[in-house]
């Protein structure tokens, strides 16, 4: 079969910097082809040159031929006669993708109109037919709809109509889940491969994640530093991997499969920037494999085996990343040397944790239940008893009315060890976030109980609290908008130390806090003499680091993490995650982790508890969780997240969830996840259901430290 | 839409009457009608200053407040009460409305039209020759005084009129030639004369602001995502920009429309006065000399209902280019 679309050689440049270098690959007629990358890898970009629409001040050179016809440089006319019909593009945030004063039917309709000569009232009805294609319900009155009636998933399924709405032989798809909740992701994923079997699309799906790929993808081709290092079949890339950029992404990948905890390993250093390349292979500086020739030339894609290159000089000594195993890298072990990813980090030395006596969960095998003793802390650093938080919605210009109450966190309950550390997950909307906020904030809740380090927050005293906010400290998600620009990294560490003059006294006997920003720095691996840059002089994984650093900086008990990894890239993220345990068990910390990654918080936490619509679905110990979750969200959440394993996903029976989050204003009554539960839907009888209906489900203990509130509560086994 | 129009004119009429009552209190709290009596020769007596000031509603014997109620109820009755010289003040300032609302009409509608049309522009093309000349020249604009700009228009009027038309096409001073007789067109042809000057002063300074505006607000929509999928479906660039953009960037720009309607109203006061047109700014200032306690509070109660028919306007227009407002589900945050 000739290909659909032809890309060689493809430059993109912008004044002197160079963001694509050279990128060729081909798709087939209703092949799916994955490109995998971090940001600044160029792979968006790349997407843009091809549809003709990078920023004004790119310039591209090179080959993009669809159906052998050139684009590039072809004349503007031409190329709006393609776009939208031959080749169409599905966007990274459906959020902002749609016109917002525009109703979505009449934007469906225009992307017909603009290519077919059909009247307004037959471009509607096909929109019509297009939402419904997508999976939105009542698609007719929908389509009168704008977008902000609209989730973020069901934008996402707006903008795949309009991908298809003239069945066009691509789509390109920008990094199309990366926005969305899992259980949304695995929805539009399932949208999207609906799309390909109605138009019979050739994919060319961009993404960062290995495991949306693995699952969907046909070939894969890794992008490091504006250029292709790895091209393959997806099996070949995964488990015959031949570049060590590839084989370190899906070693620093959390996986949610994994057995135990086995550490991450993450690749030394961060990308390098478009405008000061090494000389030589970009990924030589980061690479554990590199010998001086590496730093000569750039290496070519070479021919590795049947449709698969790499672009190694030393790629037939490379060896592909064995899952489940942590301690040994067998594709290292080719040279006689053991060469740990993590060796120039000197904070983070991924296996240096085998220590049974801290965390008697480390190790394990399939993760299958309670094979060892549960043993939990005596002392609590923090309990939440009932916690409920709600606020009102009003309406009216002058006027305001209560028109109703939203319960963002409606009765929560769980409690934090001496040296645990605590998951909390949940979509957006789950209520993590305000649940974490009502105990940052140590004010008396509007109900139930929040007790901080053995003091209830309805009665402290102006001291006390000041005591607290010592002990209990946060790291915050976006590490560059939680750090002043203006001050330096000193200032930053400093600041802590001389608004709680007390706590260096006690601690470091009245030193200048010179020495202990140093301290500080060193734990967090970061070089001391940094102090004096700014934040901006960073990378993203060494801001996180220094905003770690800042928390620390009091000798805190309790420290509490809001999604302190979400905003860092994949081959950073495994290091400020092997940091993080790393340094609970040297100063003996206790961790509230709040995220929406499960896979992360596997890695981190000892129990966690799973959030939907504003209470706890399920709590327990990480491998109970993980191993057999009993209630049908949390079956659900898990079975939704891909994993960078092709064959174990392309084998996956996912369980989807119908629908979106119900307004968390009118919650469902009974059981909050009745609405979705597939459990509800599909198992129960019409008696059964009546409980679910009526009563709203308590946690019930389920064996040694796991609790799910689902009134027919049953362990199944679904990663 | 009638609804929502319907509950904003509601506001609306509530807040004139707060903003006239309170414009009333401090006109009359603050100026003194009897001190226009005080350097008269020969001197009245004061009973009879008294009883003409109470005959007035102007008496500051009278307590504020009774004085108010009758203002009020006047003004309830199309009754704006008299000047200081006993003239009904509701004829007097219905005529300069007019004057002022036929000057400021044409100059608004040119100003903030091209205004939009050069911001849009300029936006598109970034840093483009376009764009930087327009910038200086919006600044430069904006820091030149009217009293200047008008004085350069006609100038630069009166030198059109010698050197390229060769005869008086621009006129300046009135708002037509008086005991003219040439017909309805030929009036309305002498009354666009009188205009053209006044309106390219007015619209200039419009330009500079809206412009300046636009551009901003075109530039904030042009980065935006849903430009690049309307192109990304196959529309043209500038049908994306006029279509998608152009229309998202004109929401606020329309807000901000409505008030300088209002505010030009009463505050083309010295285009008035150097084009010899007998408007309300004119008058305003007359009045405060005069210490014109009713003529002062007319002027601000119609200044009022002026600003709140522009934001009727706006709204009406927001609701236009924004159908989300009309929908009953937008929920207010917070």
């Amino acid at each position: 079969m000739s290909p659909v679309l032809e890309v060689e050689r493809l430059e993109v440049s912008f004044g002197d910097v160079h963001a694509v270098r050279g990128l060729s690959y081909t798709v087939r007629p209703g092949e799916v082809l994955g490109i995998v990358g971090e940001s600044g890898s160029g792979k968006s970009v790349a997407a843009a040159a091809v549809m003709g629409l990078l920023p004004p001040g790119a310039r591209a050179s090179g080959s993009v031929r669809l159906h052998g016809r050139q684009l590039l440089g072809a004349p503007e006319r031409e190329l709006r006669a393609v776009r939208g019909r031959t080749v169409s593009m599905v966007f990274q945030d459906p959020l902002s993708a749609l016109t917002p004063v525009y109703r979505v039917g009449d934007q469906i309709a225009e992307a017909v109109r603009v290519h077919q000569k059909v009247s307004r009232e037959q471009a509607l009805a096909k929109a019509v037919d297009l939402l419904d294609l997508v999976g939105i319900p009542d698609p007719r009155g929908r389509a009168l709809a704008f977008p902000h009636e609209f989730s973020g998933g069901m934008r996402q399924r707006v903008v795949i109509a309009m991908a298809i709405a003239n069945d066009p032989d691509v789509i390109i798809c920008d990094e199309p889940t990366t926005a969305l909740d899992v259980t949304v992701q695995a929805q539009v994923l399932e949208v999207l491969k609906t799309a390909q079997r109605a138009t019979g699309a050739a994919i060319v799906m961009i993404t960062h994640d290995l495991g949306v790929v693995a699952g969907f993808a046909d070939r894969v081709l890794v992008m490091y530093a504006g250029r292709p290092v790895e091209v393959g079949d997806v099996d070949d890339v995964y488990y015959r991997t031949r570049m060590p950029y590839t084989v370190g992404l899906l070693g620093s990948v959390p996986r949610v499969d994994a057995g135990g905890r086995r550490a991450l390993v993450p690749i030394d250093g961060h990308p390098p920037a478009p405008a000061a390349r090494p000389p030589g292979c970009p990924f030589a500086p980061r690479c554990p494999m590199r010998i001086e020739a590496c730093e000569d030339r750039e290496p070519p894609l070479f021919e590795v085996g049947a449709g698969h290159q790499a672009a190694c000089i030393r790629w037939d000594e490379v060896r592909p990343w064995a899952a489940g195993d942590g301690a040994v890298r067998p594709w290292a072990a080719g040279d006689g040397a053991v060469r740990p990813w993590a060796a120039g980090d000197g904070a983070v030395r991924p296996w240096a944790h085998d220590d049974g006596a801290v965390r008697p969960s480390a190790g394990g095998g399939g993760g299958d239940g309670p094979g060892w003793p549960v043993v939990r802390g005596a002392r609590r650093v923090l309990e939440v008893d009932g916690l409920v938080k709600h606020y009102p919605v009003r309406k009216g210009a002058i006027f305001k009315r209560r028109v109703g109450t939203v319960h963002a966190v409606a009765g929560v309950s769980f409690d934090i060890r001496e040296g645990e550390t605590l998951g909390l997950v949940g979509e957006s909307g789950s209520g993590k976030t305000t649940a974490l906020t009502q105990i940052l904030e140590l004010a008396e809740p509007q109900e139930g109980r929040v007790v901080v380090l053995g003091r209830d927050t309805a009665r402290l005293t102006r001291e006390q609290r000041a005591a607290i906010r010592r002990d209990m400290q946060v790291v915050f998600q976006d590490p560059l908008a939680a750090l002043d620009p203006r001050m330096t990294i000193y200032d930053i560490l400093a600041e802590p130390l001389r608004t709680h003059p007390r706590a260096p006294l006690r601690a470091h006997g009245g030193r200048a806090p010179g020495a202990r920003v140093a301290e500080l720095l060193d734990l967090v691996g970061l070089d001391p003499s940094h102090a004096a840059r700014y934040p901006q002089d960073f990378s993203g994984g060494q801001r996180q680091r220094i905003g770690i650093a800042r928390a620390l900086a009091l000798e805190p008990r309790l420290l509490v993490l809001d999604e302190p990894v979400s905003a860092l890239d994949v081959s950073i993220r495994a290091g400020v995650i092997n940091l993080l345990d790393s340094l609970r068990t040297r100063l003996g910390l206790s961790y509230l982790f709040v995220a929406h990654d499960l896979a992360v918080v596997r890695y981190l936490a000892d129990r966690v508890a799973v959030m939907y619509l504003g209470r706890i679905a399920e709590i327990g110990r990480v491998e109970a969780v993980y191993g057999t979750p009993a209630h049908p969200y949390t079956q659900a959440l898990l079975s939704a997240i891909p994993l960078p394993d092709p064959v174990r996903e392309r084998a996956r029976e996912r369980t989807l969830l119908d629908g979106d989050l119900p307004d968390p204003a009118d919650p469902p009554s009974g059981c909050r996840f009745r609405t979705r539960c597939p459990k509800f839907a599909g198992v129960l009888t019409g008696a059964e259901r009546s409980l679910c209906v009526d009563t709203e489900p308590e946690i019930r203990t389920l064996g040694e430290d796991q609790g799910a509130a689902c009134h027919y509560a049953e362990k199944l086994a679904v990663v | 839409m009638a609804g929502f129009l319907a509950r904003r004119l509601l506001g609306s009429v509530l807040l004139v009457a707060v903003a006239a009552s309170l414009a009333y209190l401090l006109a009359a709290g603050a100026l003194d009608p009897r001190a226009n009596y005080a350097d008269r020769t020969p001197k009245p007596p004061p009973a009879v200053v008294d009883a003409r000031l109470t005959e007035l509603n102007l008496n500051d014997r009278t307590p504020l407040l009774r004085r108010y109620l009758t203002w009020a109820g006047g003004v309830l009755h199309g009754d704006f009460g008299r000047s200081v010289t006993g003239t009904p003040v509701g004829e007097d300032l219905a005529r300069r409305a007019g004057v002022t609302f036929r000057l400021v009409l044409l100059g608004l509608v040119c100003g903030s039209v091209l205004g939009v049309l050069c911001g849009a522009y300029a936006a598109v093309r970034q840093y483009g020759w376009f764009d930087r000349l327009s910038t200086a020249a919006a600044f430069v604009l904006l820091a030149v005084p009217v009293v200047v700009l008008a004085n350069g228009a006609i100038l630069a009027g009166t030198w059109a009129n010698d050197q390229v038309f060769g005869h008086r096409v621009l006129l300046v001073g009135g708002e037509y030639t008086a005991g003219l007789d040439a017909g309805f067109w030929g009036s309305l042809l002498d009354r666009l004369r009188h205009l053209a000057l006044p309106t390219i002063t007015l619209s200039l300074g419009l330009i500079a602001v809206f412009s300046r505006y636009q551009r901003t607000m075109m530039l904030d929509v042009l980065g935006a995502d849903f430009i690049r999928t309307a192109m990304a479906k196959g529309l043209s660039r500038r049908r994306a920009l006029i279509r998608h953009g152009l229309r998202t960037a004109l929401i606020p720009v329309v807000t901000y429309f409505a008030f300088t309607t209002g505010a030009l109203l009463t505050g083309a006061t010295f285009t008035e006065k150097i084009f010899g047109w007998h408007g309300l700014g004119e008058r305003l200032i007359s009045s405060i000399f005069t210490n014109d306690v009713n003529t002062v509070a007319a002027i601000a109660c119609l200044a009022a209902v002026a600003v709140l028919c522009a934001s009727f306007a706006a709204d009406a227009l927001h609701a236009l280019l924004d159908p989300r407002v009309l929908d009953a589900r937008v929920r207010g945050a917070g």
